[in-house]
């Protein structure tokens, strides 16, 4: 169940939900210092004076994060503000050297945007709050006592080369009514990011970081209802998780005649389960500050306009414009997975699209070979021929499709064994020799059919052509 | 510098530590425009007052030091490039300059009188060296200038404060666990003074205090300003005593943190404005040296020199203390 309008009680339910990512910029350096940002070194080697909090350093503003941060922003349909400014924002954690982060609160850079997802439905109209600058915390490493959290931990390690690394959070209206809208929002926000070259978005690494604000309402109620909020899931399998539980758990509780209390909940991807981490009683007093250190981001209208101008094609744009072809699941995963430009190569080379669409999400997609790397023309011949040459050919020719140079002709040349005469006898001796399957096969078991083919292979090396071999087992067996 | 131990200093200032302690040693101090000095390697404690300047012997003294510290600093983001190269004072007299006495600095409570006469006698000296002299008003940036002061300087030091936790650097008292280390730290590593602002302060940035403190405290800083570009319109530079009293005896205040606090009464409006202040020697009350305050507007500073120099040329101050001479 991937829709959180699911089945029995919970029918007449509506989840709500609003989503706060933040992306993590791959700038060369940090956001405030020369540091260099980013994976690899050893632990508190990319630090420095300023990203230390060493008295007397001052934050200087790395100029590419703000033209980034715009350009997302504009990507994401947002105002681009005349005016932004940086907030200090207070906590004591030894994540935070300085006691605070440097971040935008009520005078954002990016605001009011729009990004329209395509759904079975039409498109969902995803609104955006904002699109903010801020920079990122060290890590924290807790050693010892339980689930790597500090409660317990004989002694925490901190790694500052994270710390004052650029983030751009941005912050999503609750326009999101299921698990699924929110799984194809952030696929696309992950490729819009990916595409403009801003981010590598991964959620693994965390480059890419979703928390979720979850609240549940009748169907046909116009007021929200109090809302929660889930951290730390970190893939989108995860967040579908979350969400899910989540709204589950809320519509019991008003279900069961009780009240949802607005918390935090940590997921815990192994259990799927949801720990609450703070109630609003213990919620933290930020004391926000305009940060005195820094004056404010003015962006020129020529500034925003060059970075207007420099946006590509989006990939929302893109995938409906390959819905017709492909139809929408195929679309997106198209666009989403980077494989859409080589898609529309390959079909200008005479492939049917529909073909192509289920090679490059399939097989293609399992080889991990770049898109961009690969000739079009010689992949369109090996779509072309996939029919008619071995499967081990067509797969290896696949993998070998982005090497420099490549080729399509040592593949095709290999062409698959066809021939019913050339097959029956091997197709003979392969049921002869399982005489057992041979029964339940007949007894009804269909799925032997694959195993029974599987043999045939074996047999040639390979080289049989599947489809001629499954429609000669059949025709034997069913005789 | 009074005792002749340095030709030069630098002062850092937030509210007053230039421009007062110049006054009280008999030789002159700039706390220039916000943003023409870099802050970059001074501890910080409220940024957006926190200012560097010199002190020295005489005004020209001060230009040549101002001249080699001020300028943009790629690292002090709130520098600015000076919009004029700084000139060294030449003339000796004051035609042509316009100088506003603003009444409310010139006679707020807890003047000396032995102070107010000097001041007095040194804007006599004004007109006689050719300056038009006329007064004016600050009413709300004398009344309302020292408490603004007192919720924005503690609400950034409570902020800039933070890092001295004892985790990476400086003093550091041991605790078994982190909280513990820090608390005794912090305890320990902290005076009564810092800690009374950091309690203070961070009340004022507290959820739901901020607009009523802070955020009012600097809506009263823009109206500081404005009063001061209002004066700015008839007059070149403001004139008023630098501090109320003479140098008072060591550790005399400290006990009254009030008291402590009304001594950077006159010398606040100008920097809660951003305005550059020169201070100047301009005779002696119960013995004890008197400064005269110059305020500018933004970027002013070759005003005041030329002010100050004209008149530091027409007062003659002694430096050495008659008691002293007498010894």
């Amino acid at each position: 169940m991937s829709d959180g309008r699911g089945t029995g009680s919970s029918q007449r339910w509506e989840p709500v939900i609003g989503l706060e990512i933040h992306v993590q910029l791959k700038t060369r350096t940090k956001l405030f210092c020369r540091c260099e940002a980013g994976w690899g070194a050893e632990p508190n080697r990319r630090t420095c004076p300023v990203c230390l909090a060493h008295p007397g350093t001052l934050p200087v503003l790395n100029g590419r994060a703000i033209e980034w941060t715009i350009k997302l922003g504009l990507a994401l349909g947002c105002r681009v503000a005349e005016r932004a400014i940086f907030h200090r924002k207070h906590y004591f954690y030894p994540d935070l050297p300085k006691g605070y982060q440097i971040s935008q609160y009520d005078e954002p850079l990016c605001v009011e945007g729009r990004v329209s997802v395509p759904g079975p439905a039409g498109d969902l109209e995803i609104g955006i709050v904002r699109a903010h600058l801020e920079e990122d915390a060290a890590k924290t490493v807790h050693v010892g006592g339980a689930g790597g959290r500090i409660g317990g931990a004989e002694h925490s390690l901190v790694d500052f080369n994270r710390g004052g690394t650029p983030l751009v959070e941005i912050v999503t209206r609750p326009d999101l009514h299921s698990a699924e809208d929110a799984r194809r929002f952030l696929q696309l926000l992950r490729q819009t990011v990916i595409e403009l070259g801003v981010s590598d978005a991964e959620m693994e690494l965390g480059t890419l970081r979703v928390d979720a604000n979850v609240s549940v309402r009748r169907a046909g109620e116009a007021a929200l209802r109090t809302r929660t909020e889930i951290k730390n899931m970190n893939s989108f399998a995860f967040v579908g998780q979350g969400i899910q539980a989540e709204a589950e758990r809320q519509i019991g509780i008003w279900e069961s005649g009780g009240e949802v209390v607005q918390q935090t909940f940590d997921f815990h991807a192994g259990s799927r389960t949801l720990t609450a981490s703070r109630s609003k009683e213990e919620a933290d007093d930020y004391r926000y500050l305009p940060e005195p250190d820094l004056v404010p981001v003015e962006p020129s209208r020529e500034l925003v306009e060059r970075l207007r101008a420099e946006l590509p094609e989006l990939p929302g744009a893109r995938i409906r414009r390959l819905e017709g072809a492909v139809g929408l699941e195929a679309a997106a995963g198209l666009v989403t997975g980077g494989r859409d430009r080589l898609f529309e190569r390959v079909v200008a080379a005479g492939i049917e699209p529909r073909a192509v669409g289920n090679v490059l999400m399939n097989q293609f997609a399992g080889t991990g070979v770049d898109p961009e790397a690969v000739d079009a023309a010689e992949l369109a011949r090996v779509i072309e021929a996939r029919d008619r040459i071995p499967r081990s050919a067509f797969v290896e020719a696949l993998a070998a499709s982005g090497d420099p140079g490549f080729s399509a002709g040592p593949y095709l040349a290999d062409a698959a064994v066809s021939d019913a005469a050339e097959l029956e006898p091997i197709v003979e001796r392969v049921l002869a020799a399982n005489e057992a399957q041979v029964a339940a096969f007949r007894a009804g078991k269909q799925g032997l059919l694959g195993f029974f083919v599987g043999q045939v292979m074996r047999e040639t090396a390979g080289k049989a052509n599947a489809k001629v071999v499954s429609e000669l087992v059949r025709s034997r067996l069913e005789r | 510098m009074s005792a002749g131990l340095a030709p030069w200093a630098l002062g850092s200032d937030t509210g007053g530590s230039i421009k007062q302690p110049a006054a009280l040693c008999g030789i002159v101090g700039l706390r220039p425009t916000y943003g023409t000095v870099s802050r970059y390697g001074i501890v910080a404690f409220a940024s957006s007052l926190d200012q560097i300047g010199p002190l020295g012997k005489t005004v020209r003294d001060c230009a040549l030091l101002y001249r080699i510290i001020a300028g943009r600093d790629p690292c002090d983001s709130t520098t600015v490039d000076l919009p004029e190269p700084v000139e060294l004072p030449k003339r000796e007299d004051l035609r042509g300059l316009r100088i506003g006495v603003p009444r409310e600095l010139n006679e707020a409570e807890g003047i000396e009188p032995g102070v107010a006469e000097a001041v007095a006698r040194a804007i006599d000296l004004c007109r006689e060296l050719g300056a038009e002299v006329g007064e004016c008003e600050l009413p709300r940036s004398v009344e309302y200038g020292l408490p603004c002061y007192y919720l924005v300087a503690p609400a950034e030091a409570s902020s800039n404060l933070a890092r001295y936790d004892g985790v990476r650097y400086g003093f550091r008292a041991e605790g078994a666990t982190l909280r513990e280390l820090q608390r005794r730290t912090r305890d320990a590593g902290f005076g009564d003074e810092p800690k009374r602002r950091i309690m203070l302060g961070t009340y004022a940035l507290s959820a739901g205090y901020y607009d009523a403190f802070y955020g009012q405290a600097q809506r009263v800083r823009t109206i500081i300003r404005a009063e001061h570009d209002a004066a700015f319109e008839r007059f070149d530079v403001l004139a008023g005593p630098t501090s109320p009293t003479v140098a008072f005896r060591l550790g005399e205040r400290t006990e009254n943190p009030l008291a402590m606090y009304l001594s950077d009464l006159l010398t606040i409006p100008s920097c809660m404005a951003g305005l550059p202040g020169l201070s100047l020697p301009c005779g002696l009350s119960a013995g004890l040296p008197v400064g005269l305050q110059l305020v500018g507007r933004q970027f002013a500073e070759n005003t005041l020199f030329r002010a100050g120099h004209a008149l530091e040329r027409a007062l003659a101050f002694d430096r050495v203390p008659p008691r002293l001479a007498a010894a």
